[in-house]
Protein backbone atom coordinates (compact mmCIF):
# COMPACT_ATOMS: atom_id res chain seq x y z
CA UNK A 1 0.00 0.00 0.00
CA UNK A 2 1.39 3.38 -1.22
CA UNK A 3 1.41 5.47 2.39
CA UNK A 4 1.44 9.38 2.20
CA UNK A 5 0.67 9.45 -1.73
CA UNK A 6 4.29 9.41 -2.65
CA UNK A 7 5.11 7.71 -6.08
CA UNK A 8 8.16 6.53 -4.60
CA UNK A 9 8.02 3.67 -3.05
CA UNK A 10 11.62 2.11 -3.05
CA UNK A 11 11.69 -0.82 -1.41
CA UNK A 12 14.60 -2.31 -0.11
CA UNK A 13 17.22 -0.44 -2.50
CA UNK A 14 19.30 -2.43 -3.50
CA UNK A 15 22.70 -0.95 -1.75
CA UNK A 16 24.42 -3.70 0.43
CA UNK A 17 27.65 -3.69 -2.27
CA UNK A 18 27.42 -0.43 -3.47
CA UNK A 19 29.28 2.36 -1.17
CA UNK A 20 26.24 5.26 -0.56
CA UNK A 21 27.83 8.56 0.45
CA UNK A 22 25.07 10.97 -0.54
CA UNK A 23 25.24 11.07 -4.29
CA UNK A 24 29.23 11.63 -4.49
CA UNK A 25 30.31 9.41 -7.37
CA UNK A 26 32.36 6.46 -6.46
CA UNK A 27 31.72 3.45 -7.40
CA UNK A 28 34.07 3.61 -10.25
CA UNK A 29 32.69 -0.09 -11.44
CA UNK A 30 29.43 1.16 -12.48
CA UNK A 31 30.21 2.86 -15.80
CA UNK A 32 32.91 4.45 -17.59
CA UNK A 33 32.25 7.97 -17.76
CA UNK A 34 33.32 9.79 -21.09
CA UNK A 35 36.36 12.03 -21.62
CA UNK A 36 36.02 15.72 -21.74
CA UNK A 37 32.59 16.04 -20.05
CA UNK A 38 31.36 17.98 -16.81
CA UNK A 39 30.43 16.16 -13.71
CA UNK A 40 27.96 13.84 -13.13
CA UNK A 41 24.44 14.65 -13.78
CA UNK A 42 22.96 11.30 -13.51
CA UNK A 43 23.34 8.40 -11.52
CA UNK A 44 21.05 4.90 -11.91
CA UNK A 45 22.16 2.16 -9.85
CA UNK A 46 20.61 -1.09 -9.44
CA UNK A 47 16.66 -0.04 -11.08
CA UNK A 48 14.31 -2.32 -10.90
CA UNK A 49 10.70 -1.84 -12.18
CA UNK A 50 7.93 -4.32 -12.87
CA UNK A 51 3.89 -4.19 -14.20
CA UNK A 52 2.27 -6.40 -12.13
CA UNK A 53 4.28 -9.88 -12.92
CA UNK A 54 6.10 -8.34 -16.05
CA UNK A 55 9.88 -7.36 -15.54
CA UNK A 56 10.16 -4.27 -17.76
CA UNK A 57 13.47 -3.35 -16.03
CA UNK A 58 16.08 -5.95 -14.56
CA UNK A 59 18.65 -4.00 -12.54
CA UNK A 60 19.81 -1.29 -14.85
CA UNK A 61 23.22 0.80 -14.03
CA UNK A 62 24.11 3.65 -15.99
CA UNK A 63 26.36 7.05 -15.27
CA UNK A 64 25.36 10.34 -17.45
CA UNK A 65 28.05 12.90 -17.15
CA UNK A 66 27.05 16.41 -17.70
CA UNK A 67 27.07 17.64 -21.56
CA UNK A 68 26.76 14.21 -22.37
CA UNK A 69 24.43 12.55 -24.95
CA UNK A 70 23.00 9.20 -24.42
CA UNK A 71 21.53 7.15 -26.28
CA UNK A 72 19.03 4.49 -25.57
CA UNK A 73 18.45 2.24 -28.39
CA UNK A 74 16.55 -1.51 -28.18
CA UNK A 75 13.52 -3.14 -29.36
CA UNK A 76 10.19 -2.15 -28.63
CA UNK A 77 9.39 -2.90 -25.36
CA UNK A 78 13.00 -3.51 -23.90
CA UNK A 79 12.63 -0.86 -21.16
CA UNK A 80 13.73 2.26 -23.24
CA UNK A 81 10.63 4.17 -22.23
CA UNK A 82 9.67 2.96 -18.84
CA UNK A 83 13.58 3.95 -17.61
CA UNK A 84 13.25 7.94 -19.03
CA UNK A 85 9.87 7.77 -16.98
CA UNK A 86 11.31 6.16 -13.63
CA UNK A 87 14.41 8.97 -14.02
CA UNK A 88 11.24 11.55 -14.13
CA UNK A 89 9.31 9.66 -11.32
CA UNK A 90 6.55 8.97 -13.22
CA UNK A 91 6.72 5.67 -12.37
CA UNK A 92 7.27 4.32 -8.81
CA UNK A 93 10.30 1.78 -9.21
CA UNK A 94 10.97 -1.26 -7.30
CA UNK A 95 13.74 -0.83 -6.32
CA UNK A 96 17.49 0.72 -6.86
CA UNK A 97 18.49 4.37 -6.87
CA UNK A 98 18.83 7.39 -8.89
CA UNK A 99 20.85 10.37 -8.39
CA UNK A 100 20.35 13.66 -9.94
CA UNK A 101 22.84 16.08 -9.68
CA UNK A 102 24.23 14.58 -6.20
CA UNK A 103 20.69 14.12 -5.24
CA UNK A 104 19.12 10.79 -4.36
CA UNK A 105 15.60 11.57 -5.82
CA UNK A 106 14.58 8.11 -4.97
CA UNK A 107 14.85 8.53 -1.22
CA UNK A 108 11.71 8.62 0.34
CA UNK A 109 10.13 12.12 1.49
CA UNK A 110 11.36 14.12 -1.42
CA UNK A 111 9.79 17.09 -2.88
CA UNK A 112 8.70 14.94 -6.10
CA UNK A 113 7.58 18.40 -8.06
CA UNK A 114 10.59 20.21 -7.14
CA UNK A 115 12.69 17.40 -8.81
CA UNK A 116 10.65 17.30 -11.88
CA UNK A 117 11.43 20.83 -12.40
CA UNK A 118 14.83 19.93 -12.93
CA UNK A 119 14.13 16.62 -15.38
CA UNK A 120 12.64 17.83 -18.57
CA UNK A 121 11.19 14.82 -20.42
CA UNK A 122 9.35 14.98 -24.05
CA UNK A 123 7.24 12.34 -24.98
CA UNK A 124 6.64 10.30 -28.40
CA UNK A 125 3.10 12.04 -28.66
CA UNK A 126 4.22 15.58 -27.79
CA UNK A 127 1.26 15.95 -25.25
CA UNK A 128 1.08 19.42 -25.58
CA UNK A 129 -1.96 21.15 -24.16
CA UNK A 130 -4.92 21.04 -26.34
CA UNK A 131 -6.66 23.46 -24.49
CA UNK A 132 -3.80 26.09 -24.61
CA UNK A 133 -2.15 28.32 -26.87
CA UNK A 134 1.69 27.82 -27.35
CA UNK A 135 2.47 30.57 -25.53
CA UNK A 136 0.52 29.39 -22.64
CA UNK A 137 1.59 25.82 -22.84
CA UNK A 138 5.10 27.03 -22.68
CA UNK A 139 4.60 29.51 -19.77
CA UNK A 140 2.34 27.85 -17.61
CA UNK A 141 5.01 25.84 -15.46
CA UNK A 142 7.50 28.81 -15.29
CA UNK A 143 4.46 30.91 -13.93
CA UNK A 144 2.32 28.24 -11.91
CA UNK A 145 5.06 26.51 -10.94
CA UNK A 146 8.37 28.89 -10.43
CA UNK A 147 6.20 31.74 -9.92
CA UNK A 148 8.24 33.66 -12.77
CA UNK A 149 6.85 36.82 -13.53
CA UNK A 150 3.74 36.02 -16.94
CA UNK A 151 5.91 39.14 -18.89
CA UNK A 152 9.22 37.28 -17.99
CA UNK A 153 7.89 33.96 -18.52
CA UNK A 154 6.75 34.74 -22.14
CA UNK A 155 9.99 36.74 -22.57
CA UNK A 156 11.84 33.40 -21.57
CA UNK A 157 9.03 31.44 -24.01
CA UNK A 158 9.14 34.38 -27.02
CA UNK A 159 13.65 34.15 -27.09
CA UNK A 160 13.47 30.06 -27.16
CA UNK A 161 10.45 29.88 -29.97
CA UNK A 162 12.40 32.25 -32.14
CA UNK A 163 15.75 29.99 -31.57
CA UNK A 164 13.88 27.30 -32.70
CA UNK A 165 11.68 29.24 -35.57
CA UNK A 166 8.82 28.84 -34.08
CA UNK A 167 8.13 32.59 -32.76
CA UNK A 168 5.17 32.79 -35.64
CA UNK A 169 3.09 30.20 -34.28
CA UNK A 170 3.54 31.75 -30.44
CA UNK A 171 -0.39 32.10 -30.30
CA UNK A 172 -1.54 29.39 -32.58
CA UNK A 173 -3.14 26.40 -31.17
CA UNK A 174 -1.48 22.58 -30.87
CA UNK A 175 -4.10 20.76 -32.73
CA UNK A 176 -2.79 23.21 -36.10
CA UNK A 177 0.27 23.14 -35.94
CA UNK A 178 2.17 20.39 -37.76
CA UNK A 179 3.31 17.30 -35.67
CA UNK A 180 7.20 18.25 -36.13
CA UNK A 181 6.18 21.86 -35.06
CA UNK A 182 4.05 20.49 -32.08
CA UNK A 183 7.36 18.04 -30.97
CA UNK A 184 9.31 21.92 -30.87
CA UNK A 185 6.65 22.84 -28.59
CA UNK A 186 6.84 20.57 -26.83
CA UNK A 187 10.52 20.73 -26.25
CA UNK A 188 10.44 24.08 -26.01
CA UNK A 189 8.12 23.99 -23.41
CA UNK A 190 10.40 21.19 -20.91
CA UNK A 191 13.65 23.80 -21.62
CA UNK A 192 11.42 26.70 -20.87
CA UNK A 193 11.98 25.08 -17.16
CA UNK A 194 15.43 25.53 -17.56
CA UNK A 195 16.10 21.85 -16.27
CA UNK A 196 19.61 20.28 -15.79
CA UNK A 197 18.88 16.74 -17.52
CA UNK A 198 16.33 16.46 -20.78
CA UNK A 199 15.07 13.07 -21.35
CA UNK A 200 13.41 12.12 -24.77
CA UNK A 201 11.20 9.19 -25.10
CA UNK A 202 10.92 8.59 -28.96
CA UNK A 203 9.87 11.79 -29.85
CA UNK A 204 10.62 11.25 -33.33
CA UNK A 205 8.66 7.95 -33.76
CA UNK A 206 5.34 9.38 -34.34
CA UNK A 207 6.38 11.84 -36.64
CA UNK A 208 6.28 12.04 -40.98
CA UNK A 209 9.71 11.24 -41.96
CA UNK A 210 9.93 14.46 -43.52
CA UNK A 211 9.18 16.54 -40.39
CA UNK A 212 11.88 14.13 -38.35
CA UNK A 213 14.60 16.29 -39.72
CA UNK A 214 13.57 19.57 -38.03
CA UNK A 215 13.29 18.02 -34.83
CA UNK A 216 16.44 16.29 -34.72
CA UNK A 217 18.32 19.58 -35.81
CA UNK A 218 16.57 20.91 -32.35
CA UNK A 219 18.29 18.29 -31.11
CA UNK A 220 21.85 18.47 -32.40
CA UNK A 221 21.34 21.98 -31.96
CA UNK A 222 20.92 21.61 -28.38
CA UNK A 223 23.90 19.17 -27.85
CA UNK A 224 25.97 21.60 -29.21
CA UNK A 225 25.06 23.87 -26.35
CA UNK A 226 25.99 21.31 -23.92
CA UNK A 227 22.52 20.14 -22.83
CA UNK A 228 22.46 16.80 -21.14
CA UNK A 229 20.36 14.45 -22.42
CA UNK A 230 19.39 11.06 -22.52
CA UNK A 231 17.35 10.01 -25.66
CA UNK A 232 15.43 6.96 -26.22
CA UNK A 233 15.41 6.33 -30.51
CA UNK A 234 14.81 4.31 -33.03
CA UNK A 235 16.98 6.71 -34.85
CA UNK A 236 20.27 4.43 -35.08
CA UNK A 237 22.02 7.11 -37.77
CA UNK A 238 21.12 9.89 -35.69
CA UNK A 239 21.98 8.18 -32.51
CA UNK A 240 25.60 7.26 -34.34
CA UNK A 241 25.53 10.91 -35.12
CA UNK A 242 24.96 13.06 -32.09
CA UNK A 243 25.42 10.54 -28.90
CA UNK A 244 28.87 10.58 -26.98
CA UNK A 245 27.49 7.06 -25.47
CA UNK A 246 24.53 4.56 -26.77
CA UNK A 247 23.58 1.97 -24.41
CA UNK A 248 21.71 -1.17 -25.76
CA UNK A 249 18.84 -2.87 -23.79
CA UNK A 250 17.49 -5.61 -24.20
CA UNK A 251 15.17 -7.63 -21.78
CA UNK A 252 15.16 -4.53 -19.01
CA UNK A 253 18.95 -4.92 -18.92
CA UNK A 254 21.69 -2.94 -20.43
CA UNK A 255 23.38 -5.23 -22.30
CA UNK A 256 26.02 -3.42 -24.01
CA UNK A 257 27.53 0.44 -23.88
CA UNK A 258 29.86 2.47 -25.20
CA UNK A 259 30.89 4.99 -27.74
CA UNK A 260 28.85 5.12 -30.90
CA UNK A 261 31.86 3.94 -33.29
CA UNK A 262 31.88 0.70 -31.19
CA UNK A 263 29.07 -0.44 -30.64
CA UNK A 264 27.65 0.33 -34.24
CA UNK A 265 30.55 -1.20 -36.12
CA UNK A 266 32.64 -3.56 -33.79
CA UNK A 267 29.83 -4.67 -30.85
CA UNK A 268 30.96 -6.86 -28.78
CA UNK A 269 27.85 -8.73 -27.70
CA UNK A 270 26.15 -11.25 -29.63
CA UNK A 271 22.85 -9.86 -28.82
CA UNK A 272 23.84 -6.26 -29.84
CA UNK A 273 25.35 -7.38 -33.07
CA UNK A 274 21.67 -9.57 -33.85
CA UNK A 275 19.93 -6.46 -32.84
CA UNK A 276 21.76 -4.07 -35.30
CA UNK A 277 21.55 -6.99 -37.95
CA UNK A 278 17.75 -6.64 -38.01
CA UNK A 279 18.16 -2.98 -37.56
CA UNK A 280 20.27 -3.21 -40.89
CA UNK A 281 17.86 -5.48 -42.68
CA UNK A 282 14.96 -3.10 -42.13
CA UNK A 283 17.22 -0.50 -43.81
CA UNK A 284 17.06 1.86 -40.86
CA UNK A 285 21.23 2.01 -40.77
CA UNK B 1 -15.28 29.52 -62.94
CA UNK B 2 -14.53 25.83 -62.84
CA UNK B 3 -16.07 25.57 -59.57
CA UNK B 4 -19.13 27.37 -60.52
CA UNK B 5 -21.21 24.73 -62.03
CA UNK B 6 -21.62 22.12 -59.36
CA UNK B 7 -21.87 24.44 -56.52
CA UNK B 8 -24.72 26.09 -58.33
CA UNK B 9 -26.33 22.47 -59.11
CA UNK B 10 -25.80 21.50 -55.09
CA UNK B 11 -27.05 25.14 -54.03
CA UNK B 12 -30.50 24.12 -56.15
CA UNK B 13 -30.19 20.35 -55.17
CA UNK B 14 -30.43 22.26 -51.40
CA UNK B 15 -33.77 23.92 -52.37
CA UNK B 16 -35.32 21.33 -53.85
CA UNK B 17 -34.66 19.61 -50.08
CA UNK B 18 -36.22 22.24 -48.38
CA UNK B 19 -38.79 22.66 -50.79
CA UNK B 20 -39.52 18.88 -50.67
CA UNK B 21 -39.35 19.19 -47.09
CA UNK B 22 -42.04 21.93 -46.28
CA UNK B 23 -44.57 20.26 -48.57
CA UNK B 24 -44.16 16.99 -47.16
CA UNK B 25 -44.51 18.62 -43.39
CA UNK B 26 -47.55 20.84 -44.15
CA UNK B 27 -49.35 17.66 -45.82
CA UNK B 28 -48.52 15.23 -42.85
CA UNK B 29 -49.26 17.97 -40.40
CA UNK B 30 -52.31 19.34 -42.23
CA UNK B 31 -53.50 16.01 -42.45
CA UNK B 32 -53.32 15.25 -38.42
CA UNK B 33 -54.81 18.71 -37.72
CA UNK B 34 -57.87 17.96 -40.18
CA UNK B 35 -58.75 14.65 -38.59
CA UNK B 36 -58.18 15.93 -34.96
CA UNK B 37 -60.44 19.11 -35.83
CA UNK B 38 -63.30 16.69 -37.55
CA UNK B 39 -62.97 14.02 -34.99
CA UNK B 40 -65.94 13.14 -31.95
CA UNK B 41 -65.08 14.97 -29.36
CA UNK B 42 -63.14 17.83 -30.41
CA UNK B 43 -65.02 20.31 -29.08
CA UNK B 44 -65.39 19.15 -25.45
CA UNK B 45 -61.73 18.65 -25.98
CA UNK B 46 -61.15 22.27 -27.27
CA UNK B 47 -63.29 23.74 -24.52
CA UNK B 48 -62.04 22.16 -21.56
CA UNK B 49 -58.08 22.26 -22.96
CA UNK B 50 -57.90 25.00 -25.59
CA UNK B 51 -60.02 27.68 -24.67
CA UNK B 52 -58.73 31.23 -25.72
CA UNK B 53 -60.20 33.16 -23.58
CA UNK B 54 -59.10 31.16 -20.68
CA UNK B 55 -55.75 30.90 -21.98
CA UNK B 56 -55.48 34.83 -22.14
CA UNK B 57 -56.33 34.75 -18.64
CA UNK B 58 -54.29 32.28 -17.62
CA UNK B 59 -50.75 33.25 -19.15
CA UNK B 60 -49.51 36.40 -17.52
CA UNK B 61 -50.47 34.80 -13.92
CA UNK B 62 -48.70 31.85 -14.98
CA UNK B 63 -46.15 34.10 -16.02
CA UNK B 64 -45.35 35.52 -12.43
CA UNK B 65 -44.93 31.99 -11.50
CA UNK B 66 -42.62 31.19 -13.85
CA UNK B 67 -40.41 34.13 -12.52
CA UNK B 68 -40.52 31.75 -9.43
CA UNK B 69 -39.46 28.73 -11.43
CA UNK B 70 -36.58 30.84 -13.24
CA UNK B 71 -35.10 31.64 -9.55
CA UNK B 72 -35.36 28.44 -8.31
CA UNK B 73 -33.50 27.18 -11.08
CA UNK B 74 -30.66 29.75 -11.07
CA UNK B 75 -30.05 29.42 -7.36
CA UNK B 76 -29.93 25.75 -7.62
CA UNK B 77 -27.92 25.67 -10.85
CA UNK B 78 -25.27 27.59 -9.59
CA UNK B 79 -25.20 25.54 -6.39
CA UNK B 80 -25.35 22.08 -8.49
CA UNK B 81 -22.60 22.97 -10.41
CA UNK B 82 -20.06 23.55 -8.14
CA UNK B 83 -21.03 21.11 -5.07
CA UNK B 84 -20.69 18.29 -8.02
CA UNK B 85 -17.89 19.63 -9.25
CA UNK B 86 -16.54 19.09 -5.27
CA UNK B 87 -18.26 15.41 -5.58
CA UNK B 88 -16.78 14.38 -8.68
CA UNK B 89 -13.31 15.21 -7.40
CA UNK B 90 -13.92 13.61 -3.78
CA UNK B 91 -14.86 10.16 -6.14
CA UNK B 92 -11.80 10.88 -8.74
CA UNK B 93 -9.56 10.67 -5.22
CA UNK B 94 -7.31 7.63 -5.77
CA UNK B 95 -4.77 7.53 -2.88
CA UNK B 96 -5.85 4.99 -0.14
CA UNK B 97 -5.87 8.20 2.25
CA UNK B 98 -9.15 9.51 1.04
CA UNK B 99 -10.32 6.32 0.52
CA UNK B 100 -13.45 7.78 3.13
CA UNK B 101 -14.08 10.81 0.74
CA UNK B 102 -14.19 9.18 -1.80
CA UNK B 103 -16.76 6.13 -0.02
CA UNK B 104 -18.86 9.29 0.74
CA UNK B 105 -18.88 10.33 -2.60
CA UNK B 106 -19.72 7.12 -4.09
CA UNK B 107 -22.94 6.69 -1.59
CA UNK B 108 -24.04 9.72 -1.93
CA UNK B 109 -24.02 9.58 -5.77
CA UNK B 110 -25.81 6.02 -5.62
CA UNK B 111 -27.99 7.52 -2.76
CA UNK B 112 -29.67 10.72 -4.65
CA UNK B 113 -29.32 9.47 -7.76
CA UNK B 114 -31.39 6.77 -6.85
CA UNK B 115 -34.50 8.58 -4.95
CA UNK B 116 -37.23 10.23 -7.04
CA UNK B 117 -37.08 14.20 -6.98
CA UNK B 118 -40.31 13.81 -5.24
CA UNK B 119 -39.33 11.64 -2.46
CA UNK B 120 -36.42 14.19 -1.41
CA UNK B 121 -38.74 16.92 -1.73
CA UNK B 122 -41.68 15.89 0.67
CA UNK B 123 -38.46 14.54 3.44
CA UNK B 124 -36.84 17.74 3.29
CA UNK B 125 -39.75 20.04 2.69
CA UNK B 126 -42.26 19.03 4.79
CA UNK B 127 -40.08 16.77 7.44
CA UNK B 128 -37.28 19.03 8.42
CA UNK B 129 -40.02 22.14 9.31
CA UNK B 130 -41.64 19.86 11.51
CA UNK B 131 -38.88 19.30 13.50
CA UNK B 132 -38.61 22.76 14.44
CA UNK B 133 -35.10 22.31 15.50
CA UNK B 134 -33.59 25.42 16.31
CA UNK B 135 -31.19 27.34 13.88
CA UNK B 136 -33.06 25.65 10.61
CA UNK B 137 -35.17 27.35 8.67
CA UNK B 138 -38.64 26.08 7.47
CA UNK B 139 -38.78 28.14 4.44
CA UNK B 140 -40.08 25.89 1.90
CA UNK B 141 -38.51 27.64 -0.80
CA UNK B 142 -35.22 26.66 0.58
CA UNK B 143 -35.65 23.12 1.21
CA UNK B 144 -37.39 23.18 -2.26
CA UNK B 145 -33.90 24.35 -3.58
CA UNK B 146 -32.08 21.77 -1.28
CA UNK B 147 -33.72 19.05 -2.55
CA UNK B 148 -33.39 19.94 -6.35
CA UNK B 149 -29.58 20.69 -4.92
CA UNK B 150 -29.06 16.77 -3.64
CA UNK B 151 -30.40 14.92 -6.71
CA UNK B 152 -28.90 16.95 -9.61
CA UNK B 153 -25.53 17.40 -7.89
CA UNK B 154 -25.80 13.54 -7.93
CA UNK B 155 -26.12 13.41 -11.68
CA UNK B 156 -23.95 16.42 -12.78
CA UNK B 157 -21.12 14.93 -10.62
CA UNK B 158 -21.44 11.70 -12.74
CA UNK B 159 -21.61 13.78 -15.85
CA UNK B 160 -18.23 16.07 -14.59
CA UNK B 161 -16.51 12.38 -13.35
CA UNK B 162 -17.19 11.14 -17.19
CA UNK B 163 -15.36 14.52 -18.39
CA UNK B 164 -12.56 14.27 -16.10
CA UNK B 165 -11.63 10.58 -16.77
CA UNK B 166 -11.88 11.02 -20.57
CA UNK B 167 -9.01 13.21 -20.39
CA UNK B 168 -5.73 11.30 -21.41
CA UNK B 169 -3.73 10.66 -18.69
CA UNK B 170 -0.65 11.97 -20.89
CA UNK B 171 -1.70 14.90 -20.51
CA UNK B 172 -1.11 14.67 -16.28
CA UNK B 173 2.07 13.01 -16.97
CA UNK B 174 3.38 16.03 -19.02
CA UNK B 175 2.09 18.19 -16.79
CA UNK B 176 3.42 16.61 -13.82
CA UNK B 177 6.54 16.10 -15.31
CA UNK B 178 6.71 19.86 -15.79
CA UNK B 179 6.72 20.40 -11.84
CA UNK B 180 3.11 20.93 -11.69
CA UNK B 181 1.65 19.39 -8.33
CA UNK B 182 -1.56 17.24 -8.46
CA UNK B 183 -3.49 20.02 -7.48
CA UNK B 184 -2.06 22.42 -10.29
CA UNK B 185 -2.50 19.97 -12.63
CA UNK B 186 -6.03 19.17 -12.06
CA UNK B 187 -7.03 22.65 -11.88
CA UNK B 188 -4.95 23.96 -15.58
CA UNK B 189 -4.79 20.86 -17.23
CA UNK B 190 -7.12 17.76 -16.19
CA UNK B 191 -10.27 20.06 -15.55
CA UNK B 192 -10.96 22.85 -18.31
CA UNK B 193 -10.20 19.80 -20.85
CA UNK B 194 -13.05 17.90 -18.72
CA UNK B 195 -15.65 20.82 -18.69
CA UNK B 196 -15.09 21.23 -22.00
CA UNK B 197 -16.36 17.84 -23.39
CA UNK B 198 -19.40 17.88 -20.79
CA UNK B 199 -21.21 20.90 -21.73
CA UNK B 200 -23.34 19.38 -23.67
CA UNK B 201 -24.59 16.53 -21.43
CA UNK B 202 -24.47 19.07 -18.80
CA UNK B 203 -26.75 21.75 -20.42
CA UNK B 204 -28.84 18.79 -20.62
CA UNK B 205 -29.23 17.69 -17.42
CA UNK B 206 -30.19 21.42 -16.89
CA UNK B 207 -33.01 21.31 -19.20
CA UNK B 208 -34.53 18.19 -16.72
CA UNK B 209 -33.42 20.73 -13.45
CA UNK B 210 -35.59 23.09 -15.00
CA UNK B 211 -38.80 20.96 -15.43
CA UNK B 212 -38.13 19.75 -12.02
CA UNK B 213 -38.49 23.20 -10.49
CA UNK B 214 -42.22 22.24 -10.74
CA UNK B 215 -42.23 20.08 -8.50
CA UNK B 216 -40.90 22.12 -5.64
CA UNK B 217 -44.57 23.68 -5.85
CA UNK B 218 -45.85 20.71 -3.81
CA UNK B 219 -44.12 22.66 -0.99
CA UNK B 220 -46.72 25.19 -1.20
CA UNK B 221 -44.56 28.20 -3.35
CA UNK B 222 -46.96 29.50 -5.95
CA UNK B 223 -44.95 28.86 -9.51
CA UNK B 224 -46.24 28.23 -13.12
CA UNK B 225 -47.25 24.95 -12.50
CA UNK B 226 -49.22 25.39 -9.26
CA UNK B 227 -50.09 29.01 -10.15
CA UNK B 228 -52.13 26.84 -13.61
CA UNK B 229 -53.31 24.07 -11.25
CA UNK B 230 -55.34 26.72 -8.93
CA UNK B 231 -56.85 28.16 -11.95
CA UNK B 232 -57.77 24.66 -13.23
CA UNK B 233 -59.06 23.36 -10.76
CA UNK B 234 -61.58 26.62 -9.89
CA UNK B 235 -63.66 25.23 -12.87
CA UNK B 236 -62.23 22.51 -14.33
CA UNK B 237 -60.60 23.59 -17.48
CA UNK B 238 -57.13 22.59 -17.93
CA UNK B 239 -56.21 25.69 -20.31
CA UNK B 240 -53.88 27.03 -17.98
CA UNK B 241 -51.79 23.98 -17.58
CA UNK B 242 -51.45 24.54 -20.99
CA UNK B 243 -50.06 28.08 -20.90
CA UNK B 244 -47.96 26.74 -18.02
CA UNK B 245 -46.62 23.69 -20.70
CA UNK B 246 -46.12 26.70 -23.33
CA UNK B 247 -44.28 28.57 -21.23
CA UNK B 248 -41.95 25.90 -20.10
CA UNK B 249 -41.21 24.68 -23.41
CA UNK B 250 -40.35 28.07 -24.16
CA UNK B 251 -37.23 27.90 -21.42
CA UNK B 252 -36.25 24.71 -22.60
CA UNK B 253 -36.72 24.04 -25.93
CA UNK B 254 -34.41 27.00 -26.73
CA UNK B 255 -31.77 25.26 -24.30
CA UNK B 256 -32.31 21.81 -26.03
CA UNK B 257 -31.25 23.48 -28.86
CA UNK B 258 -28.13 25.05 -27.95
CA UNK B 259 -26.91 21.88 -26.60
CA UNK B 260 -27.58 20.86 -30.25
CA UNK B 261 -25.34 23.46 -31.75
CA UNK B 262 -23.10 22.68 -29.17
CA UNK B 263 -22.55 19.30 -29.82
CA UNK B 264 -22.80 20.08 -33.33
CA UNK B 265 -19.96 22.89 -33.23
CA UNK B 266 -17.72 20.37 -31.21
CA UNK B 267 -17.79 17.67 -33.51
CA UNK B 268 -16.71 20.12 -36.32
CA UNK B 269 -14.10 20.76 -34.11
CA UNK B 270 -13.45 17.38 -33.17
CA UNK B 271 -13.62 16.61 -37.05
CA UNK B 272 -11.03 19.66 -37.91
CA UNK B 273 -8.48 18.57 -35.12
CA UNK B 274 -7.82 14.97 -36.44
CA UNK B 275 -7.73 16.77 -39.72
Amino acid sequence: MNAGGTPVSAGVPASAEVPVSAGVPVSASVSAQAPGLGGEALRIEGLRKSFGDHLVLDGIDLVVAEHEVVCLIGASGSGKSTLLRCVNLLEPIDSGRIVVQGAEITASGVDVDRIRRSIGIVFQAYNLFPHMSVIRNITLAPVKVLRLPKAEAEARAEELLRRFGLLDKRDAVPDRLSGGQQQRVAIVRALAMRPSILLLDEITSALDPVLVAEVLSVIRELAESGMTMVLATHEMGFARDIANRVAFLEGGRIIEEGPPGQIFSAPRDERTRRFLDRVIEAGRL
Amino acid sequence: MTHAAPRRSRLRSRGVAVLVATVSTLVVFGVIGWLIVNADGWATVQARFFDSARFDEALPRVFAGLLVNIGIFLIAAVCILVWALVLAVMRSLDDPVFFPIKLFAIIYIDLFRGLPSILIIYVLGFGIPALRLPGLTSDVYVWGIVSLVLVWSAYVAEVYRAGIQSVHPSQAAAARSLGLSGVKTFRYVVLPQAIRRVIPPLLNDMVGLQKDTALVSFLGPVEAFRRAQAMASADFNFTPYLASAMLFLMLTVPMARLVDWLVARDRKRYLAGAR
